[in-house]
């Protein structure tokens, strides 16, 4: 078609031309998505079913090895989906490149370290006792 | 620069309010909302590892009224999100471009939102009540 009116020689200028990765990106946040169509109307089940129980009911049902491992697997598809997700949205809106930069580091950290405490703490539950 | 003239997008100021355009902003802010919604998540699993001690902080937490209108917020937020979420993936596959269908869908999207949150809520009130 008439790409040629598009484009502009900042492109060239900054060094901003497209990375060639934004597809797995793409196919991450579907695939993720995919589990939590799954995965998410379980987890707010088995929430439901934590209301009438006390501490040690409660560290029952998550020690179950199905409820452990699927709450492993809602936990990693939460943080995965919502790091690629954050990404996007400072990409957007942040446009001082330090700061994307650290808010860019600073969402990859918070993720690990959510989905790992989680992680950690579903294991000594599960194989705890 | 480039001389010749590129063509524009309107300003924002100038768009009428409409369904495709909530909907998008709603997709993003739920998200949002969700992802500082683990925080919840990271507390109340570490807290049931440590014992029933921190788990009744976490409980009392959830049981008080600025912990109910959070979970509240949170419940319709993945509601939202997950329909909102079907939505986009039925678009990926290529269906759902028409205006009237968008329309329709951002509507049963929205409108079914908050239905299933008021069914989450409505379990939660009545075992709460038993209880």
């Amino acid at each position: 078609m008439n790409g040629k009116q598009f484009r502009t020689p900042l492109k060239g200028a900054l060094g901003l031309g497209s990375a060639r990765q934004g597809m797995h990106h793409f196919v991450v946040q579907r695939i993720t998505a995919a589990a939590l169509f799954l995965l998410a109307p379980w987890f707010v089940w088995t929430v439901l079913r934590l209301l009438h129980l006390d501490a040690a009911g409660a560290h029952a049902l998550v020690a179950q090895p199905c409820t452990a491992v699927f709450l492993l697997a809602f936990v990693f598809a939460v943080f995965w989906h919502a790091q690629l997700g954050l990404q996007v949205v400072i990409e957007d809106y942040v446009h001082t490149r330090g700061t994307q930069m650290a808010l860019q580091i600073a969402v990859k950290f918070l993720c690990f370290l959510g989905g790992a405490a989680c992680a950690l703490a579903i294991l000594k539950i599960a194989l705890g006792r | 620069m480039s001389a010749n003239a590129r063509p524009l997008s309107p300003h924002i100021g100038i768009y009428r309010w409409q369904i495709q355009m909530v909907t998008s902003i709603l997709h993003r802010a739920t998200g949002i909302a969700l992802a500082a919604g683990t925080i919840l998540l990271v507390v109340a699993l570490l807290a049931l590892a440590a014992g029933p001690q921190a788990w009744a902080g976490v409980a009392a937490f959830c049981g008080s009224w600025i912990g109910t209108i959070l979970l509240i917020g949170w419940t319709w937020s993945l509601a939202y999100h997950w329909l909102n979420g079907i939505r986009h993936l039925v678009q990926d596959l290529g269906h759902g471009f028409l205006p009237a269908t968008f329309v329709r869908n951002g509507w049963i999207v929205t409108i079914g939102s908050l239905l299933l949150t008021a069914l989450v809520w409505a379990c939660v009130f009545a075992q709460r009540g038993g209880a």
